[in-house]
Formats: C-alpha cells, structure tokens, sequence
C-alpha cells in the first residue's frame, strides 16, 4: 500500500515523469493545459512561437495578446490557453492561406501564464507564451452591451479595414460586435461567437477561427492577409446567430 | 511538529511587526509658509508604500492648508501629524486636486475637516473609489491596512480667497482627468499643478482627454508663477516640466493617431520606440504601455468601416 502511495505522489508531483521539456513559465497548471488541450501529445517548447503581452494588464477585460509562429513549415492548428482563468482555453486558430500570425484581446480572472501552441504536421506541439499581471475579475463581469441592453441593435454587425504593410503583406483588421458572455457572472448565460472564418473574395477559405468565452466583448482581429483588398467573414455565436460580412479596403 | 509550526508562527509574527509602515516624509521648503512632501517618480509598489505623489501644505496665520492626502490613511494620518507637530498649528482644510487614488486615499485622517474638491472629483471618487481601493491593497498590500473611501465634503469654489494672510486662487481644468483643480497662492507665487503637470516622470492617461489637457497646460503658462509644483516630480521654479509635459503628450497622440491610421495593433504600439527626449523620464515605457489601452481603441474603431452585412 505504502509504496504504491509514494509512487502516486510523485507521479503527481513530478514534472519531469512524462515532460519532454520543462515549462519556462512554470505554471502551476501545464500538466492540466498538456493533457486537455494538447490532448496529451508531444511537445516542445519552442522559441519559434513568439507571444506578446504587456508584463501587466492595464484592463482585465481587454488585454492585448499577438502571437507569431515563423519558421515551422506546415502548421496545422494553433491553440490558445490562460492557464489560471476558470476558462483556460480562448481561441484556436488554423491559418489555411495567411501568415500564422494574430492579435486579439481577451479577458483575464487574475494574472496568468498564456500558452500559445503550434501543432506542425509531423504531429508535434510548438510552445511558447508569457506571464500576464492583472487586476483580474476580467471573467465574471457582465459584458457592457449585456448590462446596458444595448448588444440586441447591433449584435453581429462588422467594421473592418485592410492596410498595405511595409513587410509585404496586408493587414486586416475585424470588429465583430458581440457581447461575448462567459456565463460565469451571475443571471447571465453563455453567449460568444463560437467560430469565425475569413475567406478571400472568391470563397476560398484563408483561415478558421474558433473563439471561446475569454475573448473580449465585441472582438477586434488583426490578420497578417495575403495581398488581397476583398474579404468575407464567415461565422456563428452558441446561439446560432449568423455572422456574414464583405470587407473592401 | 506541533513546536515546529509554534517557531514557524512566531517568526512571521516578529517579521510583521519588524515592518512599520513609516512613510520616509520630509518636509521640503520651497517658498515661504510653503512646503512640499516630494514621493518617488516611481510605480506603486509594496516598498514605497504608494508614497509616489506630491502632497503639500501652506502655513497661514489661521492654520495649515494640505494639498492632496496621499495613497492611504497611513499616509495622510502621518501626513497630519508631521505637519502639526512641525507647525505648531491645526490643519484647517484641504483641497484634493483629483479623483485618482495617490491623491485623497488619506483624506480618512482628515474627515473631521473640509475638504474640498471640484464637483466631478467628488462623483468620481464615488463612482471609482472602490474600485481604486481593490487595486491599491493588491499594489501595495499592508500599507493601505484600515484605508476606505473618504469623498471630498465640500464643492471647491472657483476664484480668489483670502485665508490667514495667503491669497488663493482655485481654478477648474481639466484633461487629466475630468476635473484637475489648480491651487495658485498669489502671496508666494507658488502654483500647484496636480497632475496636470508631470516632471521626469511620464504623464498617465487613464482618464485623460489630450486635446482638453494641452488646453489646460496652455492656460497655466499664462499664470505668474515663480514655483511651480507637480502632482509627481521634483519642484520647479521655471515652466520646464509643463513643457516636457506638453511635448511627451503630443508625441503620445501623434504616435497614438499613426499607428492607428497603419492598421496597427496594440502590442505593436507598445513597441514603439521612446525618443532620446523621454528617455531620462521615468516609467517612460509602463506608462506607454498604459496608454496605449487607455486611449487607443477609440483612435483605432476611427479607423474601421461598417462591411457590408450579407443576407
């Protein structure tokens, strides 16, 4: 019994029983994140994936994430996880005909390690991330649109815009409004976008998007786009609310 | 093991009782009757205490004028201490110049007196004032042990008054915040700014309207003044700090505005380089960083257009 006991516990305790690599963010909640949103495949830490965020969050609600992912060939999905918030995982991405890169803005509860991971085509994960401070309480707040009544006149509408960036490529930038309700504040049911796609003109499909709770109220996107001017979004909210827009520069 | 959790107690008891939450308060003299508490350039932290402000206070025939309460009661009671035991006479009242929390989280130690505050100060220490107070005990912890929200009793009336033998002038302006009251004593030419005017230290913005702000700046240059006191930063007796003020908030909007009409995220901006200029300033780039949530996504949705809603 005795030793069966101790051979539990440090199983548990013990990071280095099953990791391939030691989590330079030390989080508190990797084995967690490994094994229910990296379904427990392999992984690395991988300076390849670069993550950004202010060291501290100014605004709880609305904190800045961009993450890049250069220099891995065949990426096929790329996931986002607040380790700490009570709902850990916040978008995931798979760019199809764009640059694996985005900027979002999401809520935190409390400072949090964010793990971005990149899974290429021989199956491995590629980590990186950052440690946000914050205030928090960013989780369990009413939306603004939901407190004020005012999401119902507006709920889906697109604004957007497409620039011509010096490196070459384009920049599209979405605003989805949206209250995105987490169904953590009280009285008030889950309520977000649950996927988004851009397409290029034609309909082919650029990139898919699947949002969850922690993105912020009335989303904004920012996509590093193929040199194209015309777009179409595509997607649904959990209520089954259709999104459907055409962006021209 | 029951012994050993006895020593682990009472370790942490000798250790708390070590710290004694004494703010470093240093009277500086900087005109006559006048002084002025000077706090760090510096971020809220658990070391400073939140003693990153200027609070000051005048000594007039009929008693002392405090301006500005400091982060926390702590602060404002050693604050009215000091002065008393200094001066020899009573605080008679106190004008807070804005809502924001290093300026009147002390006003507790001084409840028994006016203080005085423009109109929109008041309502925003009471509509933020708790909110404030979360974020302070979790930035500076004990310090703020007993601290709760005092809102200024009295609305500030504008215009000259006489007061034991100083001449003071209240003006209303506003930019940094909503409101940001001015204290300008024509007996000693000293002006006290609030936080209208930051010296070596960057300006904040968490409530700031910038075109409304350089407005006020440009209305304090046309006052006589020969000192001139910041809401952080050292004393001057030249307009230079409102000047760099001036010059830091320009580069912040113009800087805001371009990278808005690039179709640049927030992350990208905080990467924006500080110029030579601002490079001495203290928390240069925390408070772009700040700025950049604060005042940014209103220049960034001027930049989208509605797309066009398919069926």
């Amino acid at each position: 019994m005795r030793p069966l006991f101790i051979f539990l516990l440090t199983s548990l305790l013990s990071p280095w029983g099953w990791a391939a690599d030691s989590d330079t963010l030390n989080s508190p909640q990797w084995q967690f994140v490994h094994t229910r949103f990296l379904k427990a495949e392999p992984y690395q830490f991988d300076g390849a994936v670069k993550v950004e965020a202010p060291t501290d969050a100014e605004d709880s609600l609305n904190v800045p994430i961009s993450f890049q992912v250069d220099g891995l060939e065949g990426i096929q999905e790329i996931v986002v996880v607040a380790d700490l918030n009570p709902i850990p995982q916040v978008l995931r991405f798979r760019p199809k005909e764009m640059r694996p890169h985005l900027s979002f803005r999401m809520k935190l509860q409390q400072g949090s390690p964010i793990h971005v991971a990149a899974k290429t085509a021989d199956g491995l994960w590629h980590v990186g991330g950052v440690w946000v401070n914050a205030a928090g309480g960013g989780c369990t707040l009413p939306s603004v649109g939901t407190a004020s009544g005012d999401w119902t006149k507006t709920l889906g509408q697109v604004s957007a815009n497409v620039w011509q960036r010096p490196d070459g490529s384009n920049r599209l930038r979405v605003r989805v409004m949206h209250p995105m309700d987490t169904g953590l504040a009280s009285g008030i049911p889950t309520f977000h976008i649950e996927n988004l796609n851009v397409l290029s003109e034609d309909g082919k499909v650029l990139a898919e998007l699947d949002l969850f709770e922690p993105i912020s109220e009335n989303p904004m996107l920012s996509f590093d786009v193929p040199k194209q001017t015309q777009f179409k979004l595509e997607g649904r909210d959990n209520n089954g609310n259709k999104i459907q827009a055409e962006v021209v520069q | 093991m029951k012994r050993l959790l006895g020593i682990g107690l009472l370790a942490c008891s000798i250790q708390l009782s070590a710290a004694s939450f004494e703010y470093p308060l240093q009277p500086q003299a900087i005109a006559p009757d006048t002084f002025v508490l000077e706090g760090k350039t510096e971020d809220f932290s658990k070391e400073n205490g939140g003693y990153i402000v200027n609070a000051a206070y005048i000594v007039t025939n009929d008693g002392v004028v405090v301006i500005d309460t400091g982060p926390s009661r702590r602060f404002g009671e050693q604050q009215r201490a000091l002065i008393e035991k200094a001066t020899g006479k009573r605080v008679i009242r106190v004008y807070i110049t804005h809502h924001h929390p290093d300026h009147f989280f002390g006003n507790q130690a001084f409840a028994d007196l006016p203080i005085y505050a423009l109109p929109e100060t008041i309502r925003g220490v009471q509509r933020e004032g708790e909110t404030f107070s979360n974020n302070m005990y979790r930035l500076i912890g004990d310090w703020m042990r007993d601290t709760s929200v005092v809102a200024p009793n009295q609305e500030a009336k504008l215009g000259r008054e006489v007061i034991g033998g100083h001449e003071l002038e209240l003006l209303a302006f506003k930019g940094h915040t909503p409101a940001d009251l001015a204290v300008f004593d024509h007996t000693t030419g000293v002006l006290f700014a609030g936080d209208l005017v930051f010296n070596q230290r960057a300006a904040t913005t968490p409530h700031a309207n910038i075109v409304d702000w350089l407005a006020s700046l440009e209305q304090l240059l046309k006052l006589p003044f020969k000192v001139l006191v910041p809401g952080h930063g050292k004393v001057t007796q030249n307009d230079q700090p409102i000047a760099q003020t001036r010059a830091y908030l320009v580069w912040l909007q113009t800087i805001l505005q371009q990278a808005a009409a690039n179709g640049l995220d927030m992350n990208e901006v905080m990467a924006t380089p500080i110029p030579a200029d601002f490079k001495e300033v203290a928390l240069a780039q925390n408070e772009l960083n700040r700025s950049v949530a604060h005042l940014y996504p209103a220049l960034e949705a001027e930049q989208l257009k509605p797309a066009k809603q398919a069926e």
